[in-house]
């Protein structure tokens, strides 16, 4: 078993390397209002985690970030948000490349009917931009990135589904990271896990932060202090508070961040 | 204390009996009437099989005067109009149900659904009639003489489309045979299109494919079994159809390489001729042909439902 | 045209093939009603309802056909429901996943898409044969052969959506089970009923092909039940298939009727479902 993590100082967090940024985002599942007034940065080369209760909006802010919400005529967005300073709530935007740019990994594994190599290719086939001995190295370096590569590279062919949870949330991961995207957001992808592949999937996590924009959003207070570098407080569709992880864990500034954080609330 | 009459209870026990006895015999009969109609068939068809024996499938000859029959054209025409049907319906009801799944907007996919539904639910002999009616003289002005033209002179399958345009006959069957077909395929597909959890469906759009690429690659393998079996319930359907294929299929007993020629069907040859039919022969030789159209349907719905008991017992278990 | 170009090319076409797909059913359905509603209303008067079938070349109507069809197919319903009813219980409360029941299950599912050609086979093997000519209560026999599977199915669906625990808190008070299907679960069950009693009605209401051998038809008014007897079904595909104006005009009119029938209990049963599905708080 690895230790966890080193702790991240707030050098790492000095000259800051924006992605993604979000001004006065509004977000409505029809007439109801979900996302309020939402303004913040997501730093490259970092792992920012929303926490917040059940409802607060957290998995809803994700969705907005890849446009995954148009997919339901009722959900709407309104406001900013600049990727690389392009705005990707604009009507011009190609959503099927904007998500290609930014993959997801959702709660519960949900491999496609058909074999792991293939699973991981999907996306590469789509864009074509691997073939033959390329797409082989593309798929097999994915698969070692999300630690699952010694577990499946003899059964490579086998059918996704037939993996244990574990495993099948790892070959998700690997398919969202073949195609390199900019931006990877998780939602809740060690929900459904046991403890063991939790922990590997956080190891994954850490070793991606070296190439990625990582969004995680999860319910599990001890994961986002042992993952993140910057973590966001969400409670009743507001951004409450944001900070350095080290920072909101021991000392944050907001009276509720505390009383979620200490647990008078959840 | 609860005290309970001993006799009433003994009375509630003879209810409990009776009632139950009465429910096993009802499902019983279940089973027998297969196996009744089975054997019924088996035993008005006899005479002919021993008279012809199992050559009686292989002739083409249909001949009342002289008492000559052959099951061949009927069964060549039961398959053709039915595969026509299909190759008509299952492309159709595909994008239908694709339509509703991913396009329709919201508002809309009910009074659409229930348009389909309600298609489904309208009796076969209208389809007959209207066929007769309206669709034949339509093929017979329009389609055919283009079908004949620009078709006919092709090699090969250039003698599908020769002879003159009758306006009834195979391809009309199957047209008509199509429209009855389409809503059910339509409704199962939807129905199979709509298990599909829309957590795997976003996987897909997650990774930037399109619509059609997430129809194709994710939706359809996982619904495959499903599809198949909806798709072979309807062929079985199509092969049993009698009246929306009477009408316009012509009722003429042989096989000609033409499809805008008349032909039979096994259901419509038994529908037109069976009250007409003088002597024994006559009569045995078309049930005969019930026989062969019992064991063919049979065979197809048998193999559809198992098919799609297998993906409710894989829809039951969590993905 | 580079790649993503072309994928986005080829999902429009096929979405819009999609689209194609669906204006090709809908215009097929609303081509048909209306063929049905034009040519059926230009058929239809008083007569149809008050007169009789009559030979070719003299007017007349539909009367005795009308009263055939009622009597046969609410014979037929009589007949069939009941005992659809009866084995939709038993695998819904007793069987439920024996052998037994697996084995009923499926061959009742072969039944209820087996054509209906073959059941007018086998009823005039073992009833007209038998009897030596053809009758109304044979044609209600075979009607009732179609209507035993559709019964079966929506009861046992029906049943099978009453919650257990209704059933449990009924066999924890001492009750058998007879006792608490009769008294809990088909009332609770009661709209799910009559929707399959309705959808049965509507299917063999418009089965033309089992009365072909069995009812045959009748040009007048007949009221015997051991005689052939007039029913739609068989009138309309007579008189569409004649040569004769005024045949072919009823024929209309008694198809409209028919279809007018068959959607109109369809839409009751779709209604009648939608508001079970209310009664529980939206979840089917």
């Amino acid at each position: 078993m690895r230790p966890p993590a080193a702790p991240v100082t707030d050098a790492t967090i000095a000259a800051p390397d924006v992605k993604v940024e979000i001004r006065s985002l509004n977000f409505f599942y029809g007439a109801q209002q979900a996302l309020f007034d939402i303004n913040m940065t997501l730093e490259n080369r970092s792992i920012t985690a929303f926490i917040g209760p059940s409802g607060c909006g957290k998995s809803t802010l994700l969705r907005v970030l890849n446009r995954m919400y148009a997919l339901y005529p009722q959900q709407r967005a309104e406001g900013e948000v600049r990727m690389d300073g392009t705005d990707i709530l604009a009507d011009q935007v190609d959503v099927a490349e904007l998500r290609y740019r930014v993959g997801m990994v959702f709660q519960k594994p949900t491999p496609f009917p058909m074999s792991v190599f293939e699973n991981v290719a999907f996306g590469l086939r789509l864009a074509g931009s691997a073939r033959g001995a390329r797409l082989k190295e593309r798929v097999e370096s994915a698969l070692r990135d999300a630690a699952i590569w010694d577990e499946v590279k003899d059964k490579l062919h086998v059918d996704g589904r037939s993996l244990s949870g574990g495993q099948q949330q790892r070959i998700c991961i690997a398919r969202a990271i073949a195609v390199e995207p900019e931006v990877l957001l998780l939602d809740e992808p060690t929900a459904a896990l046991d403890p063991i592949s939790t922990l590997r999937v956080e190891e994954t996590l850490q070793t991606l932060r070296e190439k990625f924009c990582i969004v995680v959003v999860t319910h599990n207070l001890q994961q986002a202090a042992r993952v993140s570098n910057v973590t966001g407080f969400m409670y009743l569709g507001q951004l409450v508070e944001m900070g350095p992880s080290s920072t909101i864990f021991t000392s944050p500034a907001n009276r509720k961040t505390d009383d979620y954080i200490t647990g008078r609330f959840g | 204390m609860a005290i309970i009459d001993s006799r009433h209870a003994a009375k509630q026990l003879i209810y409990e009996r009776v009632f139950r006895s009465a429910t096993l015999t009802a499902a019983i009969l279940v089973l027998l009437i297969l196996g009744g109609v089975a054997l019924s068939l088996l035993r008005g068809a006899w005479p002919a099989r021993q008279h012809f024996g199992f050559a009686f499938v292989t002739r083409e000859i249909w001949n009342p005067v002289t008492d000559e029959y052959g099951a061949l054209a009927p069964i060549y025409g039961t398959v053709v109009t039915s595969v026509i049907a299909m190759l008509l319906a299952v492309p159709t009801g595909f994008g239908i149900a694709l339509f509703l799944t991913e396009l329709c907007p919201p508002w809309l996919k009910r009074p659409i659904g229930t348009a389909v539904e309600l298609l489904a639910a309208v009796p076969s002999i209208i389809f007959g009639i209207w066929g007769l009616f309206v669709l034949a003289p339509l093929l017979q002005r329009h389609v055919q003489p283009w079908l004949i033209d620009h078709l006919g002179p092709i090699p090969l399958i250039g003698k599908l489309f020769s002879g003159p345009p009758y306006g009834i006959g195979i391809l009309s069957a199957g047209v008509v045979l199509a429209i009855m077909v389409l809503p059910f395929i339509a409704a199962t597909m939807r129905d199979v299109f709509d298990t599909v959890p829309p957590m795997l469906k976003e996987s897909g759009y997650g990774l930037g494919a399109t619509t059609w690429e997430v129809i194709w690659h994710v939706v359809v393998p996982h619904s495959r079994v499903g599809m198949l079996g909806g798709i072979m319930l309807g062929l079985g359907r199509a092969l049993g159809e009698t009246m929306a294929v009477t009408f316009v299929i012509g009722n003429a007993h042989r096989i000609s390489s033409s499809l805008l020629a008349p032909g039979t069907t096994i259901s419509s040859a038994i529908a037109n001729e069976f009250t007409e039919a003088v002597g024994d022969l006559y009569t045995s030789s078309l049930i005969a042909l019930g026989l062969l159209l019992f064991l063919i349907t049979f065979a197809v719905i048998a193999i559809a439902q198992a098919m799609l008991r297998h993906l409710e017992r894989r829809a039951a278990s969590p993905l | 045209m580079n790649r993503r170009q072309l994928r986005k090319a080829r999902n429009g076409l096929f979405l819009a093939l999609s689209v194609a797909a669906t204006l090709v059913g809908l215009a097929c359905l609303a081509a048909i009603l209306w063929t049905l509603v034009s040519n059926g209303i230009a058929g239809m008067s008083s007569r149809v309802f008050t007169q009789m079938t009559p030979p070719p070349g003299s007017e007349g109507g539909l009367l005795n056909a009308l009263y055939g069809s009622a009597i046969m197919t609410l014979l037929g319903i009589c007949m069939g429901s009941p005992i659809g009813m009866l084995a939709g219980t038993y695998l819904s409360e007793y069987g439920r996943s024996s052998r037994l029941s697996t084995l009923i299950r499926f061959i009742n599912d072969i039944l209820l898409s087996a054509p209906s050609i073959i059941i007018g086979l086998f009823i005039y093997e073992i009833l007209v044969v038998r009897m030596g000519h053809f009758s109304a209560i044979a044609g209600a026999v075979a009607l009732a052969v179609i209507a035993i599977p559709v019964s079966l199915r929506t009861t046992e669906d029906m049943l099978n959506l009453v919650p257990a625990g209704m059933k449990d808190a009924s066999a924890a008070l001492g009750a058998y089970p007879w006792r608490t299907v009769i008294s809990v679960v088909y009332p609770a069950a009661r709209s799910g009923i009559v929707t399959g009693l309705l959808l049965a009605i509507a299917r063999i209401s418009g089965e033309t092909a089992p009365l072909l051998f069995t009812a045959l038809n009748d040009q007048f008014w007949s009221t015997k039940l051991n005689a052939p007897m007039a029913n739609l079904p068989v009138v309309i595909f007579q008189f569409s298939l004649s040569p004769y104006k005024d045949w072919q005009q009823l024929a209309w009119a008694g198809a409209l009727i028919i279809t007018v029938t068959i959607l109109v209990l369809s839409i009751s049963a779709r209604m009648l479902l939608s508001l079970l599905q209310s009664d529980r708080g939206g979840k089917p």
